[in-house]
């Protein structure tokens, strides 16, 4: 039945698939999306434990931490919308908008965030590695000079630091765990450390918010962070990899592997019916 | 996958407000006692349920028998002069 109703939807529906959203991208712009990115993406993996975690109890820490990260991208791509200037004849991006409507190259995040969970440990390695960070930013992130990111950084310390310790403890009980879930934590460890280095890094347009003390620059929590990766890896009884090659790219939208398929699962209602409410 | 048989029942208590006291709110399992307490602000105080939290052991929490509540509570059933009822409450006492 060529040309039949079924086949015009079909097509129609592969049109509407392709309408990715432009972004300018002014350095507050870029900030807030590559942070927001950090969050929807992280939470989004935390979210596909949903229904698969190890206990009930675990089920429902994990998809709180997702609900706590969402949150928190929410108010940021909605501080993004609120200072993106419009070119000429465009309508303003949403929050919807920036999650659902812009492809992987777009994307802003740390490769770090958009790791699969593989298993448990690999998880709460992954959420260490992250939280050990965002702990301390968003609490400095207080004093910011502009209003809406100091408060974004209040209400996101008081969630931070409750993940930093529920992954600390899961850490340190999983390394000093049993052989099995040493040897996982271990590997989880190896496998992500290339990943860490990205959490410092600012460039051009980060700098020139640092300048204008809208944001601290994320290289003077190295410190902090090795001493709380240093304290956990010894009570977990881990070994901290002495590789120094970091991989890079997240924040320029050059991604590994992972980020398309996720972007495809969580994108998928919204390309394929736009606007969708239930 | 259920919890294996290893991993401790803990019964949770939850302060709503100040002044008030720790209310049982149920039980979960956790490998100990700071897991035990994560936990239970994970699953019971999601909806701002809390200020304070209680995990006790399971185990340490000492029951009645229920095959012993005839000898236990029946008693008191035919003792109604224990109630505060049987007395005029002035009016001037107001609510109480």
């Amino acid at each position: 039945m060529a040309g039949g109703p079924g086949l015009r939807r079909f097509f129609e529906d592969e049109n509407m698939a392709t309408n990715t959203i432009t972004v300018s991208e002014t350095p507050l712009v870029l900030y807030a999306l590559r942070r927001a990115d950090d969050s929807l993406i992280l939470g989004h993996r935390l979210s596909e434990w949903c229904g698969h975690a190890p206990t009930l109890e675990e089920d429902m820490a994990l998809a709180n931490i997702g609900l706590d990260l969402i949150g928190q991208a929410r108010s940021l791509y909605g501080y993004a919308a609120e200072v993106e200037p419009r070119e000429d004849g465009r309508s303003a991006n949403d929050e919807d908008g920036y999650a659902y409507f812009r492809d992987a190259g777009q994307y802003r995040n740390l490769l770090l965030c958009e790791q699969p969970n593989r298993d448990f440990a690999c998880t709460m390695v992954r959420q260490f590695f992250y939280s050990a960070f965002t702990d301390p930013y968003w609490r400095a992130m207080t004093s910011s000079s502009d209003p809406t990111l100091a408060a974004v950084a209040a209400k996101s310390e008081k969630e931070s630091a409750y993940h930093l310790r529920h992954a600390a403890e899961w850490l340190i009980r999983l390394g000093d765990g049993t052989e099995e879930s040493h040897a996982r934590t271990q590997r989880a460890v190896d496998a992500l450390w290339s990943f860490t280095g990205e959490l410092f890094d600012a460039d051009d347009a980060e700098d020139s918010l640092v300048a204008d003390r809208l944001v601290v620059h994320p290289s003077a929590f190295r410190d902090i962070w090795s001493d709380t990766v240093d304290v956990g890896f010894a009570r977990a009884g881990l070994r901290r990899p002495d590789g120094a090659w970091m991989q890079r790219g997240g924040r320029g939208g050059r991604h590994s592997e992972h980020l398309g398929p996720l972007l495809a699962e969580m994108q998928h209602l919204q390309r394929s019916h736009p606007g969708a409410r239930w | 996958m259920t919890p294996t048989p290893t991993v401790p029942l803990w019964e949770v208590f939850i302060r709503s407000r100040a002044g008030l006291s720790h209310k049982h709110v149920g039980s979960l399992h956790a490998a100990d006692a700071v897991l035990a307490l994560q936990a239970a602000r994970d699953v019971f105080t999601r909806r701002g349920e809390g200020l304070s939290l209680w995990v006790v052991p399971s185990s340490a929490i000492v029951a009645s028998d229920p095959q012993e509540k005839g000898m236990m509570f029946e008693p008191t059933a035919s003792k109604p002069y224990r109630h505060p009822t049987f007395y005029e409450v002035p009016d001037e006492v107001g609510h109480m």
